[in-house]
């Protein structure tokens, strides 16, 4: 008899009715993976996506701080928990459990509150759910790529060379493992660079670049400004996400 | 509707995905192993357990619940203790009955301070036997 964690069962039942599994990955940080996944989830929403955000990043969640977002109201509990809607983005974090203390987290206890969360958590009506991904190909990464049915990852990167080299390691895992990329987005770069090439190589859909935005820090805790700063740099992304579900 | 359904729920199909290659519905007794960290109550817990096997076609007679209480220990100094739960109050005692982990944001080891420390025992739930007729 094979020995599984009964939550992983449970965390099947509560995903299987998502058209669209979305992590937004990067094995290198400071790409800009929360404002992608955060954005992408409001302009989702806007297209009339029915979407869920989930903040993986447990150790250092950012979400709901880009969203402005208040964790001293916790998810309603219905036989489990149901994540609040933020801008009409059902959105959940550990961090309405960890407050602002911080949450220093060794890889087994990592494991565990991936299956507690995923266990307990509810997505009623969404369509698609978009997960912010700490940086690194370890626990948090890995456990997307082995326990969620058919993720289809989000790359993101920039140009500089460290960022390029480590996406491309990534992508090696990625396809290693037969999961189908959703495309790759160039961040923080005034036109397609070196990320391009990479996307060309590996036959990855190359779904643009973001350039440099100045004033990104003052929206963050808006989401509609970070809806009008980023709405055209991820049209494609919405595009491609409404084929697939369609 | 509390979330013991949703562990309730995790239980029910780990008990079902053990037993359904017997082609037996009745289940003659559970013991679930409940770590006391997280606090789960147990009332609940089993009639969920029931009422989503019964939904499920399966009849369970007897649930038996074993507390492990919880040990942490030390990375940093190698002490090791029972934590007081009761020393928090009831908004952290909830956060920690949801994710167990958090309680690495509220406690600390007594004897050097830090946040490095292990829970050894007493975290999580697990079906430790199942007994079908």
């Amino acid at each position: 008899m094979i020995r599984l964690d009964p939550r992983l069962l449970a965390a099947r039942e509560r995903l299987s009715h998502i058209k669209l599994v979305v992590p937004v990955m990067s094995s290198k940080g400071g790409v800009g993976k929360t404002v992608i996944a955060g954005t992408l989830a409001l302009l989702l929403t806007k297209n009339n996506v029915e979407t869920g955000l989930l903040d993986l990043d447990f150790t250092n969640p950012g979400l709901h701080i880009l969203l402005g977002a208040d964790i001293r109201s916790w998810p309603e509990e219905e036989k489990g928990v149901v994540p609040p809607k933020i801008y009409g983005v059902r959105f959940m974090t550990a961090a309405y459990y960890s407050g602002d203390e911080p949450l220093p987290l060794r890889g087994r206890y990592v494991d565990e509150v991936f299956k507690e969360i995923l266990c307990i958590t509810r997505w009623p009506g969404v369509e698609v759910l978009v997960i912010d991904t700490p940086p690194g190909i370890r626990d948090e990464a890995l456990n997307i790529l082995t326990y969620i049915p058919s993720p289809k990852p989000l790359i993101v990167g920039t140009s500089c060379p460290l960022a390029v080299h480590s996406v491309e390691k990534l992508i090696k895992v990625l396809r290693e493992s037969n999961h189908e990329i959703i495309g790759l987005v160039e961040n923080m770069a005034d036109q397609p660079g070196p990320l391009r090439r990479l996307s060309e190589k590996y036959g990855i859909d190359y779904l643009g670049n973001i350039p440099y935005i100045k004033d990104l820090d003052t929206a963050i805790g808006s989401p509609d400004k970070l809806v009008e700063l980023l709405s055209p740099y991820l049209a494609r992304v919405i595009e491609k996400i409404r084929t697939i579900i369609s | 509707m509390v979330h013991e359904w949703a562990l309730a729920d995790a239980l029910a199909r780990y008990i079902v995905y053990r037993i359904s290659g017997e082609g037996k519905k009745n289940v003659k007794r559970v013991i679930i192993r409940l770590g006391v960290l997280q606090s789960i109550d147990k009332e609940i817990l089993g009639f969920a357990l029931k009422e989503i096997l019964e939904s499920m076609g399966y009849q369970v007679k007897q649930i038996d619940f074993e507390d492990e209480e919880p040990v942490l220990k030390c990375r940093k100094c190698g002490y090791e203790w029972k934590p007081n739960m009761n020393v928090f109050g009831e908004t952290i005692r909830e956060a920690i009955h949801f994710v167990p982990e958090t309680i690495f944001s509220y406690y600390k080891c007594p004897h050097c301070g830090s946040r490095d420390f292990d829970i050894v025992k007493g975290r999580g739930i697990d079906v430790t036997l199942i007994e079908v007729e």
